[in-house]
């Protein structure tokens, strides 16, 4: 079966790059890599994530630096050519940086850098990375920042409210976006939102930290399902995961 | 050989939660006179170039691309000339 051509961008500071690495190479069996911040070119890739990690230290502002990696400029193109791109919490910063997405990610409004598991709702399952989900399922997936509240003017929240960008909000076990569901002040509890393309999806909690059913909970799987399944309509699911053999 | 300094602050309308912890601090130091506090970030450059105008231009460069996120920050600066 083709396999997916998932390129997995390593910045100095980068720390979640493996475990997506590991999802979609070992869980998913499809061919990953991982791209160095230097290499002027992603090469031949379907899909690029952007880790999570603390790229550059957060010198300035989380993603900041990072978006003038030299890999970065082949990223905007491939993205700008409807190529799929993923940033997972400091990749979704970078994302806001680099102008792949409206918005910016602010400090935690308590403060405190969070690192737990929670619930969201999968407020928009027709895209490329959500489709093996159901619109309004709620999943657990965990966060792990301490720069995650999302915030943009009025005129860009509405346009991504009335246009279905908003992908994932935090909410309840039942489902209800409430203050208390909300962990960082975000605003309309987004937690994940997609450009008016629907090829690049920034998100600040972790699916490749809830994929393997060694760590229990495997609602992560689903993105990185749905994206593979995107690139390659004949998948259906990871066969034979290597977890679920040795568990 | 010119000097800019720049001054980065969170626009008026972004809550700073760190200018909040601060503010709760001074006033436990007992001066309860304080309000408004905010945090901000400041940055200083040398810039090689004989021209003043350059030497602003590149700092607003600098400042607009890498230095301030406009979504949520504005800045300020200031540029001189000094000895080489």
């Amino acid at each position: 079966m083709k396999k997916a051509k998932i390129g997995v961008i390593v910045f100095p500071g980068s720390n979640c790059d493996h475990d997506s690495y590991y999802v979609a190479e070992t869980m998913m069996k499809q061919d990953a890599r991982l791209i160095w911040h230097k290499d002027g070119s992603i090469g031949d890739v379907d899909v690029v994530i952007l880790p999570g990690g603390f790229s550059y230290g957060d010198y300035l502002r989380c993603g900041a630096i990072a978006r003038f990696s030299p890999v970065m400029k082949d990223v905007v193109r491939f993205a700008n050519n409807g190529g799929l791109v993923i940033g997972i919490c400091n990749g979704f910063q970078v994302l806001t940086e680099a102008g792949l997405l409206p918005g910016v990610l602010l400090k935690n409004k308590s403060l405190l850098f969070i690192c737990k598991y929670l619930h969201l709702r999968v407020e928009n399952a027709n895209t490329k990375f959500t489709h093996r989900c159901e619109s309004g399922e709620i999943i657990e997936i965990p966060i792990a920042h301490g720069d995650g509240n999302y915030f943009t003017d009025q005129d860009t929240l509405k346009r991504l409210e009335d246009n279905q960008q908003v992908v994932f909000r935090y909410c309840d076990r039942f489902g209800n976006l409430t203050d208390d569901a909300n962990p960082n002040g975000s605003l309309n509890n987004i937690a994940g939102i997609i450009n008016e393309a629907g090829n690049v999806l920034g998100m600040m909690p972790h699916p490749e930290r809830a994929s393997d059913p060694v760590l229990k909970h495997i609602d992560g799987k689903k993105m990185f399902e749905s994206i593979i399944q995107s690139i390659n309509p004949q998948f259906q699911t990871a066969e034979n995961m290597v977890s679920e053999r040795s568990v | 050989m010119f000097h800019s300094n720049v001054i980065v602050t969170l626009k008026k309308s972004i809550l700073d939660p760190q200018g909040k912890a601060v503010e709760q601090g001074i006033h436990s130091l007992g001066f309860d006179a304080v309000s408004d506090v905010r945090i901000g970030k400041y940055i200083e450059m040398d810039i090689d170039t004989n021209s003043h105008e350059d030497a602003e231009r590149i700092t607003k460069e600098i400042s607009d691309k890498l230095l301030a996120n406009l979504v949520m920050e504005s800045y300020s600066f200031n540029t001189e000339s000094v000895k080489e």
